[in-house]
């Protein structure tokens, strides 16, 4: 039975569980409804949850764990010296064990083969247990709460309460990604820097990940130091900011300010749609538009631009972020005092006086925390930069080379299967260690300075 | 009058300062023309480039059905038919064309003007109606790339140049012609350009920002009301819950991803590339998002409504299911549809948890390997054939297309349940 259906049913089951509390709290009460201490119908959604809930939480934990225990008996079930071989080693004796079960053609070596009938035996097993065991639940979950019914049950607070309860999980989900996010990468992370020694990481002026087939090849360890990655990384925002900074906050003033509101009304939404425009279409124009537009303009120049510059990656970023640092500049300038501006006016200033000289003065704190904001946005920008910057690793700073970023990086050194322990496939995650706290710092400190701000002003 | 006087000095310099004024203004409004200047041409490069994919070329060729080759031991029940040698149909019927040509690789060369699905093409014809047999048709074939490449006057189509003679004769004889590119919408990728559909990436995005939808929506309702209908002030929790929503809605998609990988791949050990594993990092990446806009339609629904409800005795419970909820309601499905649309054109974190295999079948369930549709526009911008790139900029028309269609119906629902008190 595939867990679609088993959910549809036990959706079912608890619509009837529902019916059956209901007569039962009708029947209990002998038609006398105000003997109850609830009304009649919670104490149905009483029998439901009981119904339901259960069965579903099971339902989900099995699926989770399901899984991983198959493959435990599998793996206690294979040959002694398949067992004792290294864990990548059997990681991909699992690999060969999956495609034997998705391909119909079996795989020639017998002992995958039996792996892979024993893997099916336990999952339709497995699946029967599932079925079996949710349903049962289900079943005695009803009858449980059907029996407890009694005219003096307090059916409204007990279900109010679990109602309660589940608003409150799904709100501390967000507690719990986090963790899984820290978690994830930490793990990982401590893993690598067991391979590679931290200081190696963090202050390396080389990376090439790319381990050597043949241990007697030049670089063979592969060399992971990541700071010729931050310096791409702040190569590509630094282009970026340097085009989204002056733009948007130029537009912001004048949206805030000057435009008649006619303009207004249309170039707000305007501004939105290309916020709203996905990486993915920002990496094409990039990478086939901009790009080769870059290298002719280079050749004009007598410049040699490199067909995956910094300059072209950065450029469209910065075109990605200037409606979100026009819109956090915009809200912030409308959020100075028109108190302030008049005073300026009194005291005989003009128009651009008043804006240059005390409404960006004051609103400086919010814009200056937007641009952190924006320029976290760039930092863990990876689309752009996956299809329009450049892969190998270069120290420069010079935006018309090709550079790498870290996103980059996690990028190519995750696509394609890998196995789990590798140095490569770890320093991706230790990169994305590195990705989580710069951003999270910069939006730690934007948050509190536009918090700050916002509050002398109220 | 002294000069230098304080009024001199002003009255010389508002022209100075007027034209400041001037400055800044045409700057900023220099500064919003240019913007949406990049926009036009943002979009106006990807309508240039992506149009022509729409149109697919084809040839018309006399083919023969010969029984020697379709059934050569005169079975002809459907195994058989199928199994059948139809490229060599397709390769009699160019010859046939060009009788001139001579030699193997000048007639390798004239074999590539068809496309490889031609082929499929003339076996699906047989097996509809197998009296074909036997008979000479004129059947119009897709072209192979190359040939479209250059039908299409694309410049950078050399490999196309030598086979300009044989396009110039077909063209003369009309057997050359542009049509609507139907395979475009019912196919799923390939490794022809010419053969390659949307379909299969379409599907994928649909099960999977479907089940985003549903997996975000009630769980983003949920959490907003908690937060702001029954969470106790000044909570250590609660603060935390909400200092942790603010801090994800500023996390880069692509940790997602790693979450992902590490969580719901490693270690519970889902299938990979499946539309459920994209669609749980999804739901936890747009969490967030949703989550936040609920919260300020809840804050929208004034405060009397509550009164009134619990001044009438309404448990705490009955007040928000009853009242409350269902007038924030609308706000909150319109805050989930634009998120789910922000999550429609999401590719990084799906990177990450390998939807991006070449995945040719198109997939039918949440358990099926699939890819979505950003993530086919990478792989095929990244591809080195014009043909490919062609097809990414029409796949990110259509692409662009349900993102403003989903848009579209999020206005509309604020336009039309939108209350204001």
């Amino acid at each position: 039975m595939s867990i679609s259906t088993l959910i549809w049913i036990l959706l079912g089951l608890s619509s009837l569980a529902y019916y059956l509390g209901l007569k039962r709290a009708l029947a209990i009460s002998g038609g006398q409804v105000r003997h109850l201490h609830s009304l009649p119908s919670y104490y149905g959604y009483y029998t439901a949850l009981w119904c339901g809930l259960p069965a579903l939480a099971f339902l989900i934990l099995w699926t989770l764990l399901e899984e991983r225990i198959i493959i435990l008996a599998v793996g206690a079930s294979l040959p002694e010296e398949l067992q004792n071989l290294p864990s990548e080693r059997l990681e991909l004796v699992f690999n060969q064990v999956r495609t034997a079960l998705s391909s119909a053609n079996a795989s020639e070596d017998p002992v995958i083969c039996a792996a892979a009938d024993r893997y099916r035996a336990l999952q339709a097993i497995s699946n029967r247990c599932l079925a079996v065991v949710a349903l049962m639940a289900a079943g005695l979950g009803a009858m449980w709460a059907r029996r407890r019914i009694r005219p003096d049950l307090p059916a409204r607070n007990l279900v109010e309460k679990t109602l309660e309860t589940l608003l409150a999980a799904s709100s501390a989900l967000a507690i719990l990604t986090t963790v899984g996010i820290l978690l994830s990468v930490l793990f990982e992370s401590i893993r690598f820097f067991e391979l590679v020694p931290a200081t190696e990481f963090l202050f390396g002026l080389n990376w090439s990940p790319q381990l050597a087939i043949r241990p007697d090849q030049v670089g063979a360890s592969g060399a992971f130091g990541f700071i010729p990655l931050l310096v791409g990384t702040l190569l590509t925002s630094a282009v970026a900011m340097a085009v989204a900074a002056p733009i948007g906050l130029l537009s912001a003033i004048y949206l805030a300010e000057f435009a008649h509101p006619q303009v207004r009304a249309v170039a707000k939404p305007l501004l939105e749609i290309l916020a709203g425009v996905p990486t993915v279409v920002y990496g094409f124009f990039a990478a086939l538009v901009v790009a080769p537009f870059l290298r002719q303009a280079g050749e004009v120049l007598g410049l040699t631009i490199a067909s995956e510059s910094a300059l072209g990656a950065g450029l469209v970023m910065g075109i990605m972020i200037v409606p979100f640092v026009s819109s956090i500049s915009e809200d912030v300038i409308h959020a100075v005092p028109q108190s302030l501006r008049d005073g300026a006016y009194a005291l005989g200033a003009t128009r651009a006086e008043a804006i240059t000289q005390v409404v960006i003065p004051a609103a400086l704190p919010g814009i200056v925390g937007g641009m952190l904001l924006a320029i976290s946005r760039a930092i863990g920008e990876t689309m752009i930069v996956v299809m329009a910057a450049g892969l190998t690793a270069k120290l420069t700073i010079n935006p018309l080379d090709s550079v790498t970023t870290i996103t980059v990086q996690i990028v190519t050194l995750l696509i394609g299967d890998q196995e789990f322990d590798s140095p490569k496939t770890l320093a991706a995650f230790a990169l994305g260690l590195v990705l989580f706290v710069l951003t999270l710092g910069l939006n730690v400190i934007a948050l509190y300075v536009v918090r700050k701000y916002r509050e002398s002003y109220e | 009058m002294s000069k230098g006087h304080t009024v001199d000095r002003i009255v010389a310099s508002i022209a100075r300062r007027r034209a400041r004024e001037t400055r800044l203004k045409w700057a900023g409004f220099m500064a919003v023309a240019v913007t949406l200047a990049l926009l036009a041409l943002l979009l106006g490069s990807i309508v240039a480039l992506g149009w022509r994919a729409f149109q697919q070329t084809y040839l018309a060729l006399d083919v023969y059905f010969d029984p020697q080759v379709i059934a050569p031991d005169g079975r002809l029940d459907e195994e058989s038919l199928r199994q059948a040698d139809y490229e060599s149909l397709v390769r009699q019927a160019l010859r046939e064309l060009f009788p001139q040509v001579e030699g193997r690789t000048q007639q390798r060369m004239l074999y590539r003007l068809v496309s490889s699905g031609g082929a499929d093409y003339l076996s699906h014809m047989v097996l509809a109606d197998p009296r074909l047999i036997g008979t000479r048709q004129r059947v119009w074939l897709p072209a192979s790339s190359d040939v479209d490449m250059f039908a299409k006057g694309q410049t950078g189509a050399q490999r196309a140049a030598s086979l300009q003679p044989w396009i110039d004769h077909l063209l003369a004889q009309g057997r050359i012609e542009k049509r609507f590119n139907k395979t475009f919408f019912t196919a799923g990728d390939s490794r022809e350009p010419e053969l390659a559909g949307i379909l299969g990436a379409l599907s994928g995005s649909f099960y999977t920002i479907g089940l985003t939808l549903l997996l975000s929506f009630p769980l983003g309702v949920a959490a907003a009301v908690y937060l702001e209908e029954f969470a106790p002030k000044k909570n250590f929790w609660v603060d935390l819950i909400e200092v942790n929503i603010n801090n994800l809605a500023a996390v880069p998609s692509i940790v997602f991803g790693l979450l992902g990988l590490a969580v719901f791949l490693n270690a519970f050990a889902l299938p990979r590339s499946t539309p459920l594993v994209g669609a749980l990092v999804l739901t936890l990446m747009t969490l967030p998002t949703i989550i936040i806009t609920s919260r300020v339609s809840l804050q929208a629904v004034p405060p009397w409504i509550r009164e009134a409800a619990l001044g009438v005795g309404a448990s705490k419970m009955q007040m928000v299911l009853h009242h409350v909820l269902p007038l924030a309601l609308p706000g909150m499905l319109t805050g989930a549809i634009i998120g789910t649309a922000r999550a429609l054109g999401e590719t990084a974190p799906l990177l990450m948890i390998g939807m991006v295999a070449f995945i040719v079948d198109i997939p039918r369930g949440l358990l099926d390997p699939a890819t979505v549709l950003p993530v086919q526009i990478y792989l095929w911008a990244d591809s080195a054939e014009r043909g490919f790139v062609e097809r990414a900029a029409a796949a990110i028309l259509v692409l662009l297309v349900f993102m403003l269609l989903m848009n579209a119906l999020a206005i509309f629902l604020r336009r039309h349940f939108e209350r204001r008190w």
